[in-house]
């Protein structure tokens, strides 16, 4: 029987291939079903505002400075007096990220010290000109009513629902979220204006308005 | 010019069935794999995704065709034409179905009825390393000059036992055919798919698949090499020469390459069908189906067997891994020509002694 066995052994593979034939298949259909995407999922960049419309960007550029494809680029500007666009002096009058270089790190989200960029879930950004990979402002920013604008039309591949999707990394890292985050909803004033509700397991009190005392040296 | 005309719409017949069946394989090919490693395949072309290949054929056609600066320009254009003349010309001895009758007019579906049919198989399957060799030196390029000399080296070796498989085949159609003189025409492909007709015994065919699996396996690995497929597809290597003797063809000229190597496939099995699954041979239905549907049963016959072979050739391919080329060599020279040469010399003393007689007796 042993030799039987060594006979047989080198074409037991085929067995193995044709029974496969006959099993399910792990392919997903994409354009049609998208896979659910991790809460954390890095889509592309948002600049948010606070609920009462005042954009969050404060034209600091430490995004571009932390920048490590060298990204993305902001201009200051003075607010003016009359008509502030953000509640601090100056705000980003000009912004652009050039989503051909963008790495979707997130090292922008993390530098922001008002939460003004953040990160969605939207990915698909196929353009046929380079130009189009530059995203503007107007690109970027939430609008005041807290819809969100896309340079492309939406279709089967580009579901802008996507962009109402929160960064889950955001919500754990920035200094006014909690490490404890993990899932469905934040509990900052979040992407785009208005609250949202705790999430299952927390009191309305774990909600932390004011950014946390950094504790640590 | 009457034989002028019939012997155009033989060949252009030929040519359309090779294309579509090419179709066909490529597309089954994709799936089957697809199937055994647990992925979907093309399904967006047409039904299915079966007219994939059609729509890769359209994209290849319409593709810029480079020519690599240092290539010599005139065998680099020649070769993908003479990979591709001899598989044509191979399928034309096949016997893919029975004669019948239109009018007067006897129609045999086979291109050509020769009496060397075997030999020119085998002439014409070396006439095609030609062609791979060719390519892969004119490129001016290594990779594909690697490709080509491992081309060499594989098509020597497994030519022979080929060969060797063959002449079994050969003797026992003869030895089958008592009434022939001497068993004269007993290389024509027609004649050797007649032998087979009948049966053994009960419900056993009359294939020289039963007397002859030694062969048969022997055809088959041979076969193999000389397709170069999986697993001995060194000449081609995609990962390690990226794609060897084709690396430098682009455009129309790479898919003849393509459609060489798929109708070599198809050729090889439609080959094996015929020497030893017993080609067209098989129960018609006469009585059962209507008149039509029974004539054409041959042909279905063939083909069932044949694209049962290539299944085989799938799912060769999805199932061993490439092997190496000491490897090749070895199994080559030390198993397969002496495994063959050992069951061609036991064959005939068989064969010869139930013939003629012992020689002491």
């Amino acid at each position: 029987m042993g030799f039987l066995d060594d006979l047989f052994k080198p074409i037991a593979g085929f067995k193995v291939t044709f029974r496969q034939m006959f099993r399910p298949r792990v392919t997903t259909q994409y354009p049609e079903d998208k896979r659910t995407k991790p809460q954390r999922f890095h889509g592309r960049h948002i600049l948010n505002r606070y609920p009462d419309g005042m954009e969050k960007c404060i034209g600091c550029e430490l995004c571009a400075g932390v920048c490590p494809a060298r990204c993305i680029y902001v201009r200051g500007a003075d607010n003016p007096q009359d008509e502030p666009v953000s509640p601090g002096e100056r705000y980003g009058f000009v912004y652009d990220i050039n989503m051909l270089r963008c790495i979707f790190c997130a090292l922008c989200v993390e530098a922001c010290p008002t939460e003004a960029i953040t990160m969605t879930h939207l990915f698909e950004m196929s353009v046929d000109d380079r130009q189009d990979a530059i995203y503007t402002k107007a690109d970027l920013l939430v609008n005041p009513d807290g819809s969100r604008n896309h340079p492309q039309p939406a279709s089967i591949l580009i579901d802008l629902d996507e962009l109402t999707d929160g960064d889950g990394w955001l919500r754990a890292t920035a200094p006014s979220g909690r490490a404890a985050y993990e899932g469905v909803v934040g509990w900052t004033p979040s992407a785009g204006p208005g609250l949202r509700p705790p999430e299952a397991g927390q009191t309305d009190d774990d909600r932390n308005e004011e950014p946390r005392e950094e504790t640590e040296a | 010019m009457a034989t002028f005309i019939e012997a155009a719409i033989t060949v252009i017949a030929a040519f359309a069935l090779l294309l579509v069946n090419t179709l066909l394989l490529v597309w089954t090919e994709r799936k089957v794999v697809a199937d055994m490693q647990a992925r979907i395949g093309p399904n967006r072309a047409g039904p299915f995704g079966l007219l994939i290949t059609l729509a890769d054929g359209m994209k290849l056609f319409f593709k810029e065709q480079i020519t690599p600066r240092k290539a010599e320009v005139g065998i680099y254009l020649m070769a993908p034409i003479l990979a591709l003349l001899p598989a044509l010309l191979i399928f034309l001895n096949i016997p893919i179905g029975g004669s019948f009758h239109i009018g007067d007019r006897l129609i045999t579906l086979q291109g050509v009825d020769l009496n060397v049919a075997v030999l020119l198989i085998l002439a014409f399957s070396s006439l095609a390393v030609y062609a791979v060799v060719l390519a892969g030196w004119s490129s001016g390029s290594k990779y594909p000059l690697l490709g080509a000399v491992r081309s060499t080296a594989q098509a020597i070796s497994y030519e022979t036992a080929m060969a060797l498989s063959l002449i079994p085949v050969v003797l026992f159609t003869s030895s089958q055919l008592a009434g022939f003189d001497g068993g004269v025409g007993a290389m024509s492909l027609a004649t050797i798919v007649e032998a087979q007709a009948g049966s053994f015994g009960g419900p056993i065919p009359a294939w020289f698949l039963f007397p002859l699996v030694p062969s048969f396996l022997v055809f088959m690995i041979a076969g193999f090499a000389e397709t170069n497929r999986a697993p001995f597809d060194l000449v081609e290597a995609e990962q390690e020469l990226v794609g060897g003797f084709h690396t430098e063809y682009s455009g129309i000229r790479f898919a003849m390459f393509f459609l060489a190597e798929y109708i070599n496939m198809f050729n090889i099995s439609a080959i094996a069908a015929t020497l030893f699954l017993g080609g067209w041979n098989g129960p018609t239905f006469s009585g059962v189906l209507p008149a039509f549907f029974a004539g054409a049963m041959p042909v279905v016959w063939f083909m069932v067997k044949t694209w049962a072979l290539l299944f085989m050739f799938i799912w060769v391919r999805a199932t061993l891994p490439r092997m190496r080329y000491d490897q090749l060599m070895q199994f080559g020279w030390k198993r397969l020509i002496p495994v063959g040469l050992a069951w061609l010399v036991a064959f005939t003393v068989v064969t010869s002694v139930r013939q003629f007689g012992a020689p002491w007796s």
